[in-house]
């Protein structure tokens, strides 16, 4: 009995040291923070478009197509790194992109993807940033996946990657969609 | 007051929106209404996270997006929401990382009934070890008035 109580506090403190490094290990990436969106509808918007003011981008028309939203604007320095990657998943043809240029300049914008390419289909305007926060945008680029039905059913944080591509977007498509690879030349 | 009086603070104060509004203010003191709105609105901000400066609440954070997160929450109370739907709201977007404190839901039930655990724990340990001494100094007592008589 003596002998058992130097032997408690010592059981006590390796049972905290192994739950505290348990909890280190699996505690998420501070920057990537789950989105609640998932597996949820997407957020329904009619935005004016950034190719023609006169025109809009709503949800709606998306309806029925699997499409890939990326949050971007010229001012996010790792957009401008993610733009080659857009720029090759355009070319695969496999899914469409729909860009929502967040808090930009217009001609910024306009004048960017003039230079560097386009790779959207579509882009909508959320001038004062009210959009992005529908979606629990917390910094861009952010990529989220929709499916025919509306809903959200992954999310991207950071700028693509031909990795994430492959290993994370792809495999969530569904099968017969994922024909010609972007090249990585 | 008078008309004219009303319409100039009227023109006033549109103005001071539409110039705070391009202004790249760092944390601006932004007017409700009214003293109970300002309450509720100070309260609700300085109970969300901002999503960027992970350790600071919207009241404090000088970055743009929590501008934008502070004018939606001004928006919605604007429109007559509650702050629980307000609260919703926000949770349903960002999730429950965005409250300082987070609520009791099965998910985080460990957290917030570990520290009770942890000091019933410590108490029945602590009773023990004291009735345990108790029993001990009373028969030390005994074992000396034997020895002594």
């Amino acid at each position: 009995m003596s002998r058992l109580r130097f032997v408690i506090p010592l059981g006590v403190f390796a049972l905290l040291v192994v739950v505290l490094a348990v909890g280190i290990q699996q505690s998420p990436d501070k920057d990537l923070i789950p989105s609640p969106l998932i597996g949820k509808p997407a957020p329904e918007f009619s935005l004016p478009s950034l190719t023609d003011p006169a025109q809009r981008v709503s949800s709606g028309q998306l309806l029925g197509h699997w499409y890939l939203f990326n949050v971007w604007g010229t001012w996010c320095v790792s957009c401008r790194e993610e733009h080659e990657m857009l720029l090759k998943i355009k070319q695969s043809g496999v899914i469409p992109l729909v860009g929502l240029d967040w808090k930009d300049d217009r001609d910024d914008a306009l004048s960017f993807l003039k230079d560097a390419g386009n790779p959207y289909a579509t882009i909508a305007v959320d001038h004062d940033g009210s959009e992005a926060i529908m979606w629990g945008v917390y910094g861009a680029p952010e990529t989220f996946l929709v499916n025919p039905q509306g809903i959200v059913t992954y999310k991207y944080i950071g700028p693509i990657t031909q990795q994430a591509w492959e290993r994370e977007i792809l495999p969530r498509l569904p099968m017969g969609r994922t024909p010609a690879m972007p090249s990585s030349s | 007051m008078s008309a004219r009086t009303d319409s100039v603070l009227i023109v006033a104060l549109v103005a001071a929106l539409l110039l705070g509004s391009s202004a790249a203010y760092a944390i601006a003191p932004e007017q409700m209404p009214t003293p109970q709105l300002e309450t509720r609105y100070l309260a609700l901000i300085q109970g969300f996270r901002c999503m960027q400066c992970q350790d600071e609440s919207l009241a404090d954070s000088p970055v743009d997006l929590a501008a934008d997160m502070r004018r939606q929450i001004r928006d919605m109370l604007l429109a007559g929401r509650t702050d629980q739907q307000i609260r919703d709201f926000m949770v349903s977007r960002y999730g429950y990382f965005i409250l300082f404190k987070p609520p009791f839901v099965p998910k985080t039930a460990w957290l917030w009934l570990t520290p009770g655990v942890v000091l019933l724990i410590g108490v029945i340990a602590a009773l023990t070890v004291i009735r345990r001494r108790a029993a001990l100094a009373a028969t030390d007592l005994e074992d000396n008035d034997l020895t002594d008589a």
